[in-house]
């Protein structure tokens, strides 16, 4: 008989555990939580290998970097939660090159004290999310603070991918005579986390669009390649994301206030909560600028995905040098949409 | 939106428009100021201006709060939360306006002072509940429509006995504010700002009625017509100001009906009457002391007066120079007519309180109307709607 014991580690307590510095601290306790957390959810070769980072052979052509933090209050929202939003936010970061996303890495910044059971939900959302999207996140880290350094858990991704040949899709390319569209109904993700915000909550069962979208876009770049601009109207919304592409590209835009998607609740919440839509926040929509005779196929294209089934084209790309981005008003007027000034809601996503 | 979107039709807009467009008369200009910052507001947002014949203008008003805070009751606030250490809760309209010394609420926040951000007087009394430790401020600003809940909650905290919360007041009065445009030498000897009639306040008439302004209406002969802030509601009401000019009438018309009677709201008044009286003066931006224009905390309740708790003296600080918010908001100017619109003053960083709130008039130009002083052509090659170039028309 051996006089050396088996090895025995007790589980990590994932009912009633909270996280303590030793979680970050580079011993035991640290190897225990990323063998039976994030490898475990996140199963892939890469993570398997052990390594502090994953080797893999790039493919040929263009790749696509792009990193997001995230910062989310509150963690848990209708529709999602900080660990699937993180998944989403980058993949639709690397989409919108019009690349095919390839792998993930997560960064997370625990607080010393935050439930284990909840960082197990958020892990699990992601590793779910990351196998919806078919994209794996292949490294990461993990960094506990003490208490009151931080707010239970912020997580930052990195996602790489890839481009076909033939795309060329910049912020700086739109051109006076383009179309722009959208590709369905805005403010969704803003107003469900403003719904649960603590001095302001009030009921609604508008849940956020948290959603990959790199499915949409490959069906929308396989149909119409010229398409020139492409991102996510995230922190801003709408608004801002015009606003930007009007810099980028020295142009100036019109949409037109009747035909952008917004759905009824959200113009309600907005009406009294004194916001505007078109600077509401969302996470699982895109803004699409293509020249105008591709517009009418690429809304075609759009409609027929799941992810695009509100699809609108709602103005046309102008030639004016203040950049300004301008809407003709339901009511008849004219008015600019002009960038936003402060802050219309903080920690968003 | 049920009973929101019947207020932003645009066939029902264009059809008003087209009825102004056949009553107003050749030769004539009809100059109206909207009082309210709301519709200010409103007619930027939904480009009303646009809609309307050329020779009706419009005249930004003083009605917005945050716009005719003076300076030095800005710097009370922010020394109330750095040099007392109370929590002070303010509307966020009022973080950003610039104080002395190159502060606003916003940047002492930053540098540690304690400013929280509330939607209502309610939440402030909340922040007071769950921290008995400290003494926490209401930053209390408004015209008559937000007086009535500052009201409430200083009778519900000294029914809660909570001693450590009380008010700074800012509240101010809406019809002296209108005499004292009435009665200045612009408008009155000199005429250098012509003023044919008034769109009188939405909210503030729900709560003082329609009766306060028949004194305008009689005595200085100008049409008044109390309006609600749907765009709609302000067609509606310069259709009503053109026709009153057009027949030689001065009456107070009530087009926002929905809401406002010739009484008021009687509860509210009576809250109001027993937690506040007058002041005798009061600092306004733009028209310096007016007379009884201001409410403060009667001696029944001082102890929850913020001013009498921690003695706040009040110090009168003059505006930047440049800075034209004092002419604007007398309607002796338009945005545009000062030198730092635009340049040096922009939303980002406002020189004065009218480019700060989005119902301040350079705000609301800066935002939703500026386009209207370059000119813009489209890809077709067709001019801004209105056809008429104002200033370089860009290639």
């Amino acid at each position: 008989m051996s006089a050396v014991k088996k090895d025995y580690v007790r589980p990590v307590d994932f009912r009633h555990g909270r996280v303590d510095m030793t979680h970050g601290g580079g011993g035991r306790a640290m190897a225990q939580l990323i063998d039976e957390l994030f490898a475990a959810n996140f199963a892939n070769e890469w993570l398997a290998q052990g390594n502090d980072g994953a080797v893999f052979s790039a493919p040929a052509g263009r790749m696509v970097i792009a990193t997001d933090s995230h910062v989310v209050s509150p963690l848990f929202f209708p529709g999602g939660d900080i660990g699937c939003l993180s998944v989403h936010g980058t993949l639709n970061d690397v989409a919108m090159a019009g690349a095919r996303p390839l792998y993930l890495a997560a960064s997370f910044i625990l607080e010393e004290g935050f439930p284990l059971a909840d960082l197990k939900r958020i892990v699990e959302s992601m590793a779910h999310a990351a196998r919806d999207a078919g994209v794996p996140i292949v490294t990461g880290d993990t960094k506990v603070v003490e208490q009151g350094k931080g707010d239970g858990v912020f997580i930052t991704t990195t996602g790489f991918g890839v481009v076909p040949p033939g795309i060329e899709i910049s912020g700086d390319r739109a051109r006076p005579g383009d179309a722009i569209l959208v590709s369905g109904t805005i403010g969704d993700h803003g107003v469900a986390i403003m719904s649960l915000r603590e001095n302001l909550s009030f009921e609604t069962t508008i849940e956020s669009d948290t959603a990959a979208l790199h499915g949409l876009v490959a069906a929308m770049i396989e149909a119409v390649p010229s398409i020139r601009c492409l991102r996510d109207p995230t922190r801003g919304g709408l608004g801002t994301t015009l606003n930007e592409f009007a810099r980028q590209s020295g142009v100036g835009m019109l949409i037109r206030e009747a035909a952008i998607p917004v759905k009824a609740q959200v113009n309600a919440a907005c009406e009294f909560l004194g916001l505007d839509p078109l600077y509401v926040a969302n996470e699982g929509k895109l803004i699409a600028i293509c020249p105008g005779a591709d517009a009418g196929r690429l809304l075609a294209v759009m409609r027929g995905h799941a992810r695009g089934a509100d699809a609108a084209i709602i103005g046309e790309v102008v030639a004016d040098a203040h950049r300004f981005v301008q809407m003709e008003t339901a009511f008849g007027g004219r008015r600019v949409v002009d960038w936003l000034t402060g802050e219309q809601l903080p920690r968003i996503c | 939106m049920k009973y929101i979107d019947e207020f932003r039709d645009g066939e029902l807009a264009r059809s008003i428009a087209r009825r102004i467009g056949a009553e107003v008369q050749a030769g004539r200009s009809y100059n109206l100021m909207e009082f309210c910052g709301g519709h200010t507001h409103a007619i930027s947002r939904y480009g009303i201006k646009d809609l309307l014949p050329s020779n009706v203008n419009m005249i930004h008003g003083p009605g917005c709060p945050v716009c005719v805070l003076p300076i030095g009751r800005i710097d009370n606030a922010i020394r109330l939360a750095t040099e007392n250490k109370a929590i002070v809760a303010t509307y966020a309209d009022t973080m950003r306006v610039p104080a002395s010394g190159g502060l606003s609420l916003m940047k002492a926040k930053a540098r540690g002072a304690d400013i929280r951000m509330v939607y209502s007087a309610a939440d402030a009394l909340k922040i007071a509940q769950d921290n008995p430790a400290r003494e926490v401020v209401f930053f209390a600003i408004g015209f008559e429509t937000t007086t009535p809940p500052t009201a409430i909650v200083i009778r519900q905290a000294r029914a809660l006995d909570l001693r450590n919360f009380s008010v700074f007041c800012n509240h101010v009065l809406t019809p002296s504010a209108i005499t004292h445009i009435l009665e200045s030498p612009e408008v009155r000897e000199l005429g250098t700002v012509p003023l044919d009639g008034f769109i009188g306040p939405a909210h503030v008439s729900t709560v003082i009625g329609s009766q306060p302004y028949e004194y305008f209406a009689e005595e200085y002969q100008r049409p008044v017509v109390i309006a609600g802030f749907e765009p709609l509601d302000v067609m509606q009401a310069i259709l009503m100001l053109v026709r009153q000019l057009n027949d030689g009438r001065a009456e107070v018309e009530n087009e926002f009906t929905r809401a406002v009677t010739r009484e008021g709201n009687e509860k509210a008044k009576a809250l109001v009457a027993e937690v506040f009286e007058l002041r005798r003066s009061f600092e306004w931006r733009g028209l310096g002391e007016v007379p009884y224009s201001a409410l403060r905390i009667k001696d029944a309740y001082a102890g929850f007066d913020a001013e009498r708790r921690f003695g706040i003296t009040y110090r009168s600080v003059a505006d930047n120079k440049a800075c034209e918010c004092g002419a604007i908001l007398r309607g002796v100017r338009k945005p545009t007519d000062c030198k730092v619109f635009g340049t040096v003053c922009t939303p980002e960083n406002p020189i004065g309180s009218c480019m700060v709130s989005s119902e301040g008039a350079c705000a609301a130009h800066y935002t939703y109307g500026r386009f209207k002083d370059v000119g813009i052509r489209t890809a077709a090659g067709t001019p801004a709607r209105d056809g008429t170039p104002r200033g370089a028309v860009m290639p």
